[in-house]
């Protein structure tokens, strides 16, 4: 961990609870995020750590809690009404998010799907967003992709365009729903490597991931969950490499097995 | 063996043309509102609101599950008796099919809509899109492209249907050829120019539809 990381906290989660029907999925859960960490949460299958992550920009909407992201709050609990669409759209221009199936817009190109927010979203003008999207696709490495649709692109190439086209908003968070695991084993390294890169930026990012040697490389701080309740948080040299929690345990020696 | 006698109908070409006229106006007409009304009660289904979703509903199974036949002659004889609501035979005609047609096209597009991945949404959703901007950016452009084939066979019904009017006494096709065929005691002839008629208006439509599906497909490269 080259980059820095900053006392500023930038994601502060109070008390969320989530429950899909009788199914409590997030028990209280509380966290800090701070300007600049990369955060991994890792887990067996149904623990909550996707519903954690897609609370954070709202696409799942908690119970209870309180969800803070930058300088935008959310207060959720029996009185306070549901956001209204246009407050739920602001929130959501703050964090940028991958997921694990790319969900490209297949009518547009790799560059207008890199352009779209940026034009419809922010309303910047055309000339500018074409000039930044095309900027973005360099970084993650398909400048020479950029006239082509998704149809025609492999799974590693879909999810780096999905990359840029989070990153088009300038979001102060990057939420990465799992967004390896869809992928063939071969194309996994250039999504990591573009990952790994945003890291070295000190991008704000939260990743749900299955990628246990990834997340001992790249992140500041890794969350262990299981059936809602963050069971074991800190670094991961304790988390990955010595966890104190028999669940942890039990889970990671699967991979290392 | 009959005899058949087609030269004697060239004299009534002009009252043939008035119905042919009728007919394509009476189509766009209701191809065009019943579009319209389609993508409004369409949207207006997907509300989650029950008090917008459910009188919607309400409408479309009453439209689709009667016969349109029977819904023009109630906008013409008996709503005027019930409501007091007086409307000419081409009003009413044109209410009732736009009001069919309507029916069906909006649930081709309520349809379309549902039948674009959920992720799709989310994608858009992330992005901070209003759900305005994601129907409009988004969704709709997919959907459309779905949309395309049975909205065109539903607009080709549209024009089989307004046939019906003769019934109130429109000037269509049909009804032009009924005259004629009174006047003339020629009915096989002129029913068989009349089939004749909407079969050459309708096979260029379906081609036309068929290359455009055509392009939408490759212009996505889906």
């Amino acid at each position: 961990m080259s980059h820095a990381i900053s006392n500023e906290v930038m994601i502060e989660i109070k008390n969320l609870k989530k429950a899909f029907g009788d199914h409590v999925v997030l028990k209280d859960i509380s966290m800090q995020v701070n300007k600049g960490s990369v955060v991994a949460m890792i887990g067996p299958s149904g623990s909550g750590k996707s519903t954690l992550l897609r609370c954070i920009n709202l696409l799942t909407v908690p119970e209870q809690g309180s969800i803070r992201v930058g300088a935008q709050q959310f207060e959720f609990g029996n009185k306070s009404a549901l956001p209204k669409d246009r407050a739920l759209a602001k929130f959501r221009t703050n964090t940028g998010m991958v997921f694990q199936h790319f969900n490209l817009f297949p009518h547009m190109t790799a560059l207008e799907n890199v352009m779209e927010g940026m034009l419809t979203v922010l309303r910047k003008p055309k000339a500018e967003a074409r000039a930044y999207a095309l900027e973005l696709l360099q970084k993650v490495g398909l400048s020479d992709r950029a006239d082509i649709y998704p149809q025609r692109l492999s799974g590693g190439q879909k999810q780096r365009v999905a990359i840029a086209r989070a990153l088009a908003m300038r979001p102060s968070v990057m939420l990465f729903d799992e967004a390896t695991s869809a992928l063939d084993p071969e194309l996994v390294g250039e999504v990591l490597n573009v990952i790994r890169s945003l890291a070295g930026e000190g991008m704000t990012m939260i990743l749900v991931t299955h990628e246990i040697a990834f997340a001992r490389e790249v992140a500041d701080q890794v969350i262990f969950m299981r059936d809602g309740v963050v069971v074991e948080a800190g670094p991961p040299s304790v988390v990955i490499d010595n966890p104190q929690q028999a669940a942890t345990q039990s889970f990671l020696t699967r991979f290392n097995a | 063996m009959y005899h058949w006698d087609f030269a004697s109908l060239w004299q009534y070409r002009s009252i043939i043309a008035v119905g042919f006229g009728y007919t394509l106006i009476y189509t766009i007409g209701c191809v065009v509102l019943g579009l319209l009304l389609g993508l409004l009660v369409g949207l207006g289904r997907l509300s989650s609101n029950p008090f917008v979703s459910g009188p919607l509903r309400a409408y479309v199974e009453l439209f689709r599950c009667t016969p349109v036949l029977v819904q023009l002659v109630w906008f013409y004889y008996a709503l005027p008796v019930l409501a007091g609501i007086e409307m000419s035979a081409g009003t009413a005609a044109l209410v009732s099919l736009t009001l069919y047609g309507g029916a069906f096209y909006s649930e081709i597009i309520r349809g379309g809509i549902v039948s674009i991945e959920i992720g799709q949404t989310e994608a858009g959703c992330a992005l901070g899109m209003t759900r305005f901007q994601l129907m409009r950016r988004v969704i709709l452009p997919q959907a459309f492209k779905r949309m395309t084939p049975p909205l065109v066979s539903q607009s080709i019904m549209q024009l089989k249907n307004t046939s019906l009017l003769s019934v109130l006494a429109v000037p269509d096709l049909l009804y032009q050829g009924q005259i004629i065929a009174h006047e003339t005691y020629r009915p096989l002839e002129i029913y068989t120019i009349v089939a004749v008629i909407y079969f050459l208006i309708l096979l260029p439509a379906t081609i036309w539809a068929k290359r455009l599906e055509t392009r939408l497909t490759l212009q996505q490269g889906a």
